[in-house]
């Protein structure tokens, strides 16, 4: 094993831990960039070159703009910065912390999980078309149908008018 | 070869940020920042586990990942309508606010 692999988890690790720890927004926003940059280079490491580019399109190139975006529309200057800060945070980090290292403690124990990898593992872009379109139509179509819906239900709540007071 | 419970490790790891995220965060751009996270640990292990299969078949983990970022598309995109609305009804993106069903 190089160093490509741990470089890359901490890098990713770090900056995800930036994202959910930084005070403004932004900051988080700027920071889940790098982290979903680390994920689609560790994706390039799995030989999942398909997938590495979606992420980069989809996570880097919509969801984030689409964040920054409403962290820009939604910006109130009255508003203390403390009370967007961290809630009684034990709880929380807690609870994080107990499902994290009951998974690590199951993960570590079990030697089902200690495989190398073996073989040419690469799926071509080719391969992954016609999967989609053959065996795999009927979800396709349904996510298309579950994208429409979600467009327009995102517009029709975004754009509703609130009721006055007292109507 | 990296093998397959360091990328499980990394996933877990992710996940527990992601968790706390939520857990901990009122901001709830930030909240769905951490939901965000935590899909992309599961996708992580749909890749890691397709890699590792002890035949190489065909891209079924990967398409399996492949939809789940568009599921997570348009969560994203309802969530943060979501809190459009919600800011212009309470003027505030803190989660702890908005109390009532009714507009």
């Amino acid at each position: 094993m190089g160093l490509t692999f741990p470089l890359i988890a901490t890098v990713t690790w770090g900056a995800a831990l930036a994202a959910m720890t930084l005070r403004r927004p932004v900051h988080s926003a700027l920071a889940l960039v790098v982290a979903f940059l680390g994920l689609a280079v560790t994706y390039l490491t799995l030989d999942a070159q398909f997938l590495g580019v979606v992420q980069v399109l989809v996570y880097v190139g919509a969801v984030i703009i689409l964040i920054v975006f409403v962290i820009q529309l939604t910006r109130n200057v009255g508003l203390p910065s403390e009370s967007l800060a961290v809630r009684p945070a034990v709880v929380g980090v807690g609870t994080a912390a107990l499902v994290t290292g009951g998974l690590i403690s199951c993960l570590v124990a079990s030697p089902r999980f200690h495989i190398e990898r073996s073989g040419e593992g690469t799926a071509p872009v080719k391969e992954l078309g016609e999967a989609l379109m053959a065996n795999y139509v009927v979800a396709l179509e349904g996510i298309g149908l579950l994208l429409t819906v979600a467009l327009i239900g995102g517009v029709l709540i975004a754009t509703r008018r609130p009721a006055k007071k007292g109507s | 070869m990296v093998p397959l419970h360091h990328y499980l490790l990394l996933s877990t790891l992710l996940f527990g940020i992601g968790l706390g995220g939520v857990l901990t965060r009122r901001n709830g751009i930030l909240t769905l920042m951490g939901l965000e996270l935590m899909l992309n640990a599961a996708n992580l292990n749909f890749i890691a586990f397709w890699r590792h299969q002890p035949s190489p078949a065909p891209a079924d983990g990967l398409l399996f990942a492949l939809f789940a970022i568009g599921v997570a598309a348009a969560e994203v995109a309802v969530g943060l309508a979501l809190i459009i609305a919600i800011y212009r009804r309470w003027r505030t993106v803190n989660l702890d606010v908005p109390n009532r069903l009714k507009g």
